[in-house]
């Protein structure tokens, strides 16, 4: 009841649940650090203090209410003095948020980024490559290599067709 | 309205009940896995190698290849 009613009203941060305070805060409204904050988490779940402490006359007037017999509390009241002991249900605290997607692009963008000033400096600030990898050294190593059979039971010399002299 | 009261305990104990068989039983087919699909092909390669080895006449071949320091090919 209280998950299908709320997945409404859910955001994009909802993952980020902390204190109920510093959500969507731009520093109009100050953290009192000297109480104990209401934490919404899965792994400590009942909080000592409840999500609403600064209460309205009427929540105040439910408050009372509430010390009487429960019998005589309706629904919604019950559900209201859920929501001012609570921030979030379990159900709303378990469900995931898409800001994967977020974290995802943005990786493979700062990666596509780093790559293209990979490449530019590549071309603009590295020297020429040593003469030990021009085509002509390569192959004449590689011709040293095959002389000296260079790993000859499963590695390089395996390859190389000794009688044809060319490759398998 | 009654809900079925959940486990309180031995929670580590059922946890570990399940997965470490199949965490011994992984371990034991990574090895046997790796033993015969790697170290078992790689003995049998180096036992073919040697098997019909004819290390003079490697030197040889070697030799005239011009690769040696100490010892020129026979032509020189």
């Amino acid at each position: 009841m209280l998950c299908r009613a709320a997945l409404g009203r859910v955001g994009l941060w909802r993952g980020l649940c902390s204190s109920s305070r510093l959500q969507g805060q731009t520093g109009s409204e100050l953290v009192d650090c000297t109480v104990t904050p209401y934490l919404c988490r899965l792994d400590t779940p009942l909080s000592d203090v409840p999500y609403e402490r600064d209460l309205t006359n009427e929540q105040r007037a439910l408050k009372e209410k509430e010390k009487g017999d429960w019998g005589k509390l309706t629904k919604e009241e019950k559900l209201a003095l859920y929501r001012l002991a609570h921030q979030h249900s379990y159900c709303e605290m378990r469900q995931g948020s898409s800001e994967w997607k977020t974290v995802l692009g943005g990786v493979f963008f700062m990666l596509g980024f780093s790559g293209l000033l990979v490449w530019w400096q590549r071309v603009y600030v590295f020297g020429e490559v040593p003469h030990t990898l021009s085509p002509e050294w390569i192959e004449k190593q590689t011709q040293r290599m095959i002389d000296m059979q260079v790993n000859p039971v499963q590695g390089f010399s395996v390859y190389w067709d000794y009688e044809k002299k060319q490759w398998k | 309205m009654s809900l079925v009261k959940p486990a309180m305990r031995g929670l580590l104990g059922k946890r570990l009940r399940f997965h470490l068989p199949i965490a011994f039983a992984l371990s034991l087919v990574a090895a046997a896995g790796f033993k015969y699909m790697v170290t078992e092909p790689r003995k049998q390669a180096y036992a073919e190698f040697y098997r019909n080895y004819d290390a003079a006449k490697e030197f040889n071949n070697m030799r005239e290849a011009g690769i040696f320091e100490s010892v020129r090919p026979s032509g020189e």
